[in-house]
């Protein structure tokens, strides 16, 4: 009689099991590599937390190095993310989307998009640091925002910063500042779920 | 791969070879046992001799053990009659369980709470064992039914269920226990512990998935979760799965004859396991009580590396094991059971269960000694908490 006995796949796309079984770029002490800009986004009370340290030469990604506390789809995001960085510019290192690491790794199921999210957050924030420490103006904060409440004209990226400052952690508290959803309020919802995701991304331990 | 080495006896277990033979000795046994012939009788007579096998395992009387679909029903059952008896008016309308049940009571509660029911949950203390000072301060005259399950699922921590009992039917109540992950490693009889209704599920002592079933003391209440028909004297309607019931009897009967062998062979190797992860792995949090613990529960959690990562590199390896991380279940959130055991977040999210089973050689638990100690290492090397 025929043998009908089932194998599943593994959990998630081959080239995410490549970049969980053989990651990156890691950060190793011992190899000594100093970084010129460092980003470090996620909070350990959400499971996952990354540090990303980039060499710059030329207005371009030299190097690139990372350590990630997180799970399997975090890992391979990081690992994904070094590899796509690694050799861009600064403009388009800043404008590396989610979507490009998640579509890099042929797709990450619905739940563990938030990985990818951090990937390219802590890009940026190393991105931002290397400015900062350098004197250099920064011509991207601020470039990728999006108007979130039409009414009050407050954007995704006046929402971030305070949330990631802490001076506004609650819905009430971002309302009581910007005046946002404080007219129509169609957009209470979406930010509220913006909240939530820059609490995740940004919340101290 | 080389062969497995299955350490989440916890979620589930493989089938003894027991259990096995006396399923196919019977898989052509199709008759209903509700049947007046032949071939129906021959299925009853099965399911009566299995009836007979989990009654000598719990000490109660054949007529009082119910055949359900697995403990998640037989909970649901004892807590819908304690509904129903609450919806005709009953002088008692609370109900009194844990913080560390099982989803199939979690689950209900909150349900049963929407609807606004009055039910508490009692907390545990830090070793995940049930605080006895405050379930005697939530008894009361008003206390319908005490619900403690017997040992978690995830800490294996043993709880203190005779002493819940005592306080349960010091007040009037009727006292349950979910004693799921507790049969066939410690004794579990039903007047020894004072139970009224005890929940059990065949799949996790060595019995077929999908089966399992409900003790309530004769006389107590009992309400039908599945009407429709006259099986289990109408307690619980539906054709029965004869062969899986034929298998449990059988898994009970093991259970019960092998129960103190295996209890010394679990807690071997558990502690074999648990010494030498401490004794070779830095910085490692055994989390739960040591001393009232079910003999082949181990979970263990390791600050700076991540439970899916760890359970994934032991996968590659063959080795299966089961994490409290959030990223497991696909929430945000780590084990409520973990969080409610005052571990904290980052240590539930880095926690392991080894839950060990017959099946286990000191062999399997040399193996995962040789090979844990280096995922560890490796996931804290790529980890932003490394120590």
């Amino acid at each position: 009689m025929e043998n009908r006995s089932f194998m599943a796949q593994w959990v998630y796309t081959d080239t995410v099991k490549d970049h969980f079984m053989n990651p990156r770029n890691i950060w190793d002490e011992k190899e000594g590599w100093k970084a010129d800009g460092v980003g470090e986004v996620g909070s350990l009370a959400c499971g996952d937390q990354m540090r990303v340290g980039i060499q710059v030469a030329d207005g371009k990604i030299s190097d690139i190095r990372w350590l990630t506390y997180g799970c399997a789809s975090a890992i391979a995001s990081t690992s994904m993310m070094s590899e796509l960085a690694k050799g861009m510019t600064l403009d388009e290192a800043y404008h590396l989307t989610p979507q490009m690491i998640t579509d890099s790794l042929g797709g990450l199921p619905e739940h563990k998009f938030h990985c990818s999210v951090l990937g390219d957050k802590a890009l940026r924030a190393a991105i931002d640091d290397y400015l900062e420490k350098t004197g250099q103006p920064n011509p991207y904060k601020g470039t990728i925002a999006r108007i979130i409440c039409e009414c009050k004209g407050v954007t995704d990226v006046q929402i971030e910063e305070l949330v990631k400052s802490g001076e506004c952690l609650t819905f009430e508290a971002l309302s009581a500042k910007t005046g946002c959803s404080t007219a129509c309020g169609k957009c209470r919802g979406r930010i509220i779920e913006l909240l939530e995701d820059y609490k995740h991304i940004y919340a101290k331990d | 791969m080389s062969r497995i080495i299955y350490m989440d006896n916890n979620a589930t277990t493989r089938m003894s070879d027991g259990v096995s033979q006396i399923m196919r000795d019977n898989l052509e046994l199709y008759g209903n046992a509700s049947s007046m012939h032949t071939l129906g009788r021959n299925a009853n007579a099965g399911i009566e001799w299995a009836r007979g096998m989990l009654s000598s395992l719990l000490g109660c009387g054949s007529g009082e053990i119910y055949f359900t679909s697995g403990a998640s029903e037989a909970n649901n059952t004892v807590f819908n009659t304690a509904r129903e008896l609450i919806d005709r008016g009953g002088q008692r309308n609370r109900i009194v369980t844990t913080t560390i049940e099982h989803p199939s009571i979690i689950e209900t509660v909150k349900y049963l709470r929407g609807l606004g029911y009055r039910i508490d949950e009692c907390p545990v203390d830090s070793t995940g064992m049930v605080r006895l000072d405050e379930m005697e301060r939530l008894m009361g005259p008003d206390v319908l039914l005490v619900s403690v399950m017997t040992g978690n699922n995830e800490t294996g921590t043993i709880q203190p269920v005779a002493r819940v009992a005592q306080l349960a039917h010091g007040c009037g109540a009727l006292m349950h226990s979910d004693a799921t992950q507790a049969i066939g490693k410690i004794p579990v009889d039903v007047n020894a512990l004072g139970l009224d209704y005890l929940s059990l599920s065949a799949h996790k002592f060595y019995g077929p998935k999908g089966v399992g079933a409900l003790y309530a003391r004769s006389g107590c209440p009992l309400s039908a979760f599945v009407h429709g028909g006259h099986q289990e004297k109408g307690y619980r309607a539906g054709t029965y799965n004869s062969v899986a019931i034929i298998g449990m009897g059988q898994a009970a009967r093991e259970a019960g004859e092998n129960l103190q062998q295996e209890h010394d062979a679990l807690w071997s190797l558990r502690e074999r396991l648990r010494l030498a992860i401490v004794e070779n792995i830095p910085d490692v949090v055994i989390n739960g009580n040591q001393e009232h613990c079910l003999p082949g529960t181990l979970n263990v959690s390791f600050p700076g590396a991540e439970g899916e990562s760890i359970l994934l590199y032991l996968d590659m390896e063959g080795i299966e094991v089961s994490t409290g991380s959030a990223c497991a279940t696909g929430s945000l959130e780590p084990s409520y059971v973990l969080l409610a055991s005052g571990v904290p977040v980052e240590l539930a999210h880095g926690s392991i269960r080894f839950s060990l089973g017959r099946f286990n050689t000191r062999e399997d638990v040399d193996t995962v000694i040789e090979k844990l100690p280096g995922i560890i290492a490796r996931v804290r090397s790529m980890s932003t908490r490394r120590s």
